[in-house]
């Protein structure tokens, strides 16, 4: 494989749940420094790609490589240079936000003096340097979202997965996170995987994949895509790939009570 | 040494989530407190313990072990709520060994566990019991080692459970019986033959035995074989926390 240009690649990539094939052998690669959409309708398979990618879900088959380690022989050195904004909230909202990033230093094994320092930056990022001496508990929905960019930053990953980065956010704070997800980009070379459903958002992509059934249906920069289907917007591109159909959160679900049965 | 940080972490991270819930660490001192000065008043007239001491001396050490059991229990099982809120995907993404978030778990929750035996043992003259600095020292000692086991046993619980709700039955179907069946609130020598066996099954009866014996001088075992069984147990279960957690995904 080619090491040097690739921070993602994915080969024939399968995960089943109990019969359910949420992903069914997908490949694709990321380049390093580039934006990479993951659209898909609910249930489509992003979740458990992002899952595998950053090894909280071994693959039932096929192989991915992040930052040219494979993710289930060596997923300690994959964990290293990766930093995740998981879909739904994983702070502890009984310790201070400060002593939420200063657990992921610890944790992800920075040095101390170094800690202090980052913490500061990041929290300066998200503009909630002021408050790192509050409980988490009393943060809005918005501030904790912040902060959990913070966090995913903190140990300055090579790689950032993004699951639905802005889901329930205001207009404001969503533009705010965009905001500083793309200054940071830009001053470290940061390479991004994000999953989305908000169409205008994945504008800001070099390219996209459209994911549905476990599949991937197409994948190519959004001005492409745009000018194949003769749309004038993502949106109009995605609805004509997904169909109109509301989605059963079949592959939601089948995650779900997966979790609950092992 | 990211490991030594590591366990160093979470260890923290569970003394100040204690150190939050102020009113909780009073609050569950109550049912200790209710069994140690009710339970033990009322039944000390009645009840002879041996080596002519009170009753309510003689389930001092028990209390506290009960308090150890509980709160060690808690805290392990408060990895289920991390599941649940979500902060368990921060630790399993993070590039440290499994076994290290295992002991790191576990040392957090002994060490809150001993605090409040620890807290426990401020009442030994209310209830007429001597202590020494030797003797709270070994007290410690002991009760670190009943803690460490039982929060292993928890980590082994919790790393099966996906949610809160089946708490209760572990409570009822584990917990209660563990406390019971220890010995904690009778003595040992007079039993039938059929509960004289189901004690000696529960490892918890060691480490109560252990506790009453560094502090009262009263032991049914030797203090090496209750030693023992607190370490194999511990060992056990260490053993069972780790390969769990490396299986999980």
């Amino acid at each position: 494989m080619n090491t040097t240009t690739e921070i993602i690649k994915v080969e024939n990539l399968k995960r089943k749940f109990n019969g359910f094939t949420a992903v069914d052998s997908i490949s694709f690669a990321v380049k390093k420094g580039e934006v990479f959409g993951f659209l898909g309708p609910n249930g489509a398979g992003k979740t458990t790609t992002i899952n595998m990618l950053c090894t909280l879900l071994r693959p039932t088959s096929g192989q991915a490589f992040v930052a040219c380690c494979d993710v289930a022989k060596e997923p300690n050195r994959v964990r290293k240079e990766i930093g995740i904004i998981f879909q739904d909230p994983s702070l502890d909202d009984r310790l201070t936000a400060e002593d939420n990033l200063k657990f992921h230093g610890y944790l992800y094994n920075m040095d101390h003096r170094v800690i202090e320092a980052r913490i500061k930056d990041v929290l300066t990022l998200v503009e909630l340097y002021d408050r790192r001496k509050d409980y988490v508990k009393k943060f809005s929905g918005g501030m904790k979202r912040r902060l959990e960019i913070a966090r995913g930053l903190l140990h300055q990953p090579k790689l950032l997965f993004l699951d639905e980065p802005t889901l329930g956010l205001d207009p404001q704070t969503r533009a705010h996170i965009w905001e500083y997800i793309l200054k940071m980009r830009q001053e470290h070379n940061l390479s991004i995987f994000m999953t989305t459903h908000y169409m205008q958002e994945a504008e800001v992509c070099d390219r996209v994949a459209i994911i549905d059934h476990g599949k991937i249906v197409d994948l190519d920069a959004p001005a492409n895509l745009k000018s194949k289907y003769n749309e004038t917007t993502l949106e109009g591109v995605f609805l004509k790939i997904t169909g109109k159909d509301i989605r059963p959160q079949a592959g939601e679900s089948a995650w779900t009570q997966w979790m609950r049965r092992t | 040494m990211g490991d030594f940080w590591a366990i160093y972490i979470l260890w923290l991270r569970d003394l100040k989530r204690y150190w939050y819930d102020k009113a909780r660490i009073f609050a569950s001192l109550g049912q200790p407190i209710l069994f140690l000065f009710v339970l033990g008043t009322a039944l000390s007239p009645s009840v002879a313990a041996p080596g002519g001491i009170k009753f309510s001396e003689f389930i001092f050490p028990g209390i506290i072990s009960m308090t150890v059991l509980f709160t060690s229990i808690f805290s392990a099982i408060s990895i289920v709520w991390d599941r649940e809120f979500g902060f368990l995907k921060e630790v399993l993404v993070a590039p440290v060994s499994r076994w290290s978030i295992v002991i790191g778990k576990a040392l957090g929750g002994s060490t809150v566990a001993v605090l409040q035996g620890c807290l426990m043992l401020l009442l030994a003259p209310l209830v007429g019991v001597q202590l020494s600095l030797l003797i709270v020292i070994q007290s410690i000692f002991v009760m670190f080692l009943i803690a460490f086991a039982i929060t292993g046993l928890g980590i082994v619980i919790a790393a099966r459970m996906k949610e809160m709700e089946g708490f209760q039955m572990i409570v009822n179907f584990v917990i209660m019986p563990i406390f019971f069946l220890s010995g904690a609130l009778f003595p040992m020598d007079r039993l039938p033959s059929w509960l004289a066996l189901l004690t000696r099954i529960d490892p918890l009866t060691y480490g109560v035995d252990m506790l009453r014996g560094v502090m009262l001088g009263i032991h049914s075992f030797s203090y090496i074989l209750n030693l023992v069984v607190m370490l194999g147990f511990t060992f056990i279960m260490f053993a069972v926390a780790v390969i769990e957690f490396n299986l999980a995904e």
